[in-house]
């Protein structure tokens, strides 16, 4: 509320009446009144949920081979290591799925009878990985590629599950950015064409600028699911924090390696998605200022 | 191609335009026109009368069903001419000023002389900016559109247009989106293109002005060319009854 203190006076002597005084003891106390229900029933939530997993029948195995401390602590170092092939996969697999994403939008905007094998292929390309669930596509690439026993073509996991996932990746990412494109008023392509812009300037100067900036943000979404899905390249065989984790767990018989790496996970989307939510408000704070588009 | 004084600028010969399937609405028809250099052609009529579609068919933003639209003596509505080449000739000033929000004024006013004349940079604000001071824009620059009354928007929106040095300036309700007390300051930049020779075509829903400034007025009506000649006939002494009506209801609601 950016109401003005009921007690200041104005610049032109304005004194508040005795009605707004009145309405502001009672907003205040209606605002207290929500803060102190939210804490309760909170804190009733949280000690409900407490009681019934402490009692439940088999808590205390669970916390045995879930929560255990020593086995954290021994698995910590090697989930570690595994990220880091993560946050590498991550960097190379986020710049691939732009890049090819942005291609396959424009190749979808082109018009013209020469451009139609292009625009089908695009189409195709979007509609097939965006339906082919992302852990069949590891899986074919993954252990379908090296089948093959092509010369020259990598067998590596790492990369051929980095490919898998930019191969769905800049599906969804193309779906995003043709989005955008379709956003930005026909009246801004009229007005870049009167000009003389070509098709082309005007969708590199007038159309994309203006596209992208849209779509900031539901392109972070997408990264932040990208960043968590890099876990997949496990199945391969690849020593990510997943594979790791998984190691630990199967020697030990015991499931705390993987709590670790989830949590390692968690923390590592949520600065990502804070300032998801930091460019999503700027952006809005932006266009409420003014801007007619 | 020569073209002397006496030749028209723009011609438009029988133009037909339809919307929708088989030809389901007809915007215009049978639609002529002649605009000599240096004038003002006004064209009036209700809403819907195909004032903004003859706009739009001229900067080949709508494609002709029949007839043909001539730029300086050359049939632009030839399916073999480039459009990109005949819109560089033409300058269009929106009734939503449609400026590109993701750039400053200055960006906006030079992207057409750089990038599709090939002006220099440094050439190409040079100009703009002097064109910019000329219609007191000068301090805005380097604001973003949004920053900018409705009133500058379209000032700048004008600039822009100015920027290519254009044979042809197209004016589509320019002041419709406008404040009433913003009018002038747009109205009184036409009066100055006019007075240094522009060619122009406006459709207009202010009367008094085009009574003021245009040297030739066309009433649209239902996609007809009903009625033209100077303002002095066209307003004082209409001939055909719907012209009639029309000005009549004009004047009813103060706009003349």
């Amino acid at each position: 509320m950016t109401l003005h203190r009921a007690e200041s006076t104005d610049r032109d002597g304005y004194v508040p009446s005795a009605r707004r005084l009145e309405r502001e003891r009672f907003k205040r106390a209606r605002t207290r009144r929500a803060t102190a229900v939210a804490a309760i029933s909170t804190l009733v939530t949280a000690a409900v949920l407490y009681v019934v997993v402490v009692n439940s029948p088999g808590w205390q195995r669970t916390r045995e081979t879930f929560f255990d401390p020593a086995f954290a602590a021994k698995a910590f170092p090697d989930v570690m290591r595994g990220l880091w092939l993560n946050l590498r996969l991550l960097v190379v697999c986020g710049a691939s799925v732009l890049v090819l994403g942005m291609l396959l939008a424009v190749a979808r905007t082109l018009r013209g009878p020469a451009f139609f094998p292009l625009r089908a292929l695009a189409t195709a390309y979007t509609d097939f990985f965006r339906g082919l669930p992302l852990i069949i596509n590891l899986l074919i690439v993954v252990f379908g590629v090296p089948a093959l026993r092509l010369t020259g073509v990598t067998t590596e996991p790492v990369i051929l599950g980095g490919v898998a996932l930019t191969l769905t990746y800049s599906a969804y990412v193309a779906e995003v950015f043709r989005a955008g494109i379709e956003s930005v008023h026909p009246s801004q392509r009229a007005a870049a064409r009167s000009l003389g812009l070509s098709h082309r300037k005007t969708l590199r100067y007038v159309v994309l600028p203006q596209a992208v900036r849209r779509v900031v943000p539901p392109l972070l979404n997408d990264l932040v699911s990208l960043q968590k899905d890099t876990g997949l390249v496990s199945i391969a065989g690849a020593v990510d924090a997943v594979y790791a984790a998984q190691i630990i767990a199967s020697r030990d018989f015991n499931y705390t390696p993987y709590i670790v790496a989830g949590l390692v996970f968690v923390a590592l989307t949520i600065p990502m998605t804070r300032f998801t939510d930091w460019v999503t408000a700027r952006m809005d704070r932006q266009r409420a200022q003014g801007g007619t588009v | 191609m020569t073209t002397s004084d006496a030749d028209p600028v723009l011609r438009l010969q029988s133009v037909r335009k339809t919307y929708g399937k088989g030809g389901g609405t007809v915007v215009l028809r049978d639609v002529d026109l002649d605009v000599a250099p240096h004038t003002v052609t006004a064209l009036i009529g209700a809403s819907g009368s195909g004032k903004s579609t003859l706009l739009r068919c001229v900067n080949l933003l709508e494609e002709i069903d029949d007839g043909a639209i001539l730029l300086d003596g050359v049939d632009i509505t030839d399916p073999r001419t480039d459009p990109d080449q005949v819109r560089r000739r033409i300058g269009v000033v929106f009734q939503a000023y449609n400026l590109f929000p993701h750039m400053s004024v200055l960006d906006n006013v030079t992207l057409a002389p750089r990038r599709v004349h090939g002006v220099g940079r440094a050439e190409a604000e040079g100009r703009a900016r002097e064109l910019l001071e000329r219609l007191g824009l000068g301090k805005k620059a380097d604001e973003y559109p949004d920053r900018l009354s409705g009133g500058q928007q379209q000032r700048a929106a004008i600039v822009r247009a100015l920027a290519v040095r254009p044979r042809l300036l197209l004016l589509d309700e320019i002041t419709a989106a406008l404040d009433p007390e913003l009018v002038g300051e747009v109205l009184s930049v036409v009066r100055d293109l006019k007075d240094e020779g522009m060619t122009m075509v406006l459709a207009t829903h202010e009367m008094g002005f085009a009574r003021e400034v245009a040297d030739q007025v066309c009433f649209l009506d239902a996609g007809v060319v009903l009625e033209r000649g100077t303002p002095a006939e066209v307003f004082g002494a209409p001939q055909q009854e719907r012209t009639q009506q029309f000005l009549s209801r004009i004047v009813e609601a103060g706009r003349l």
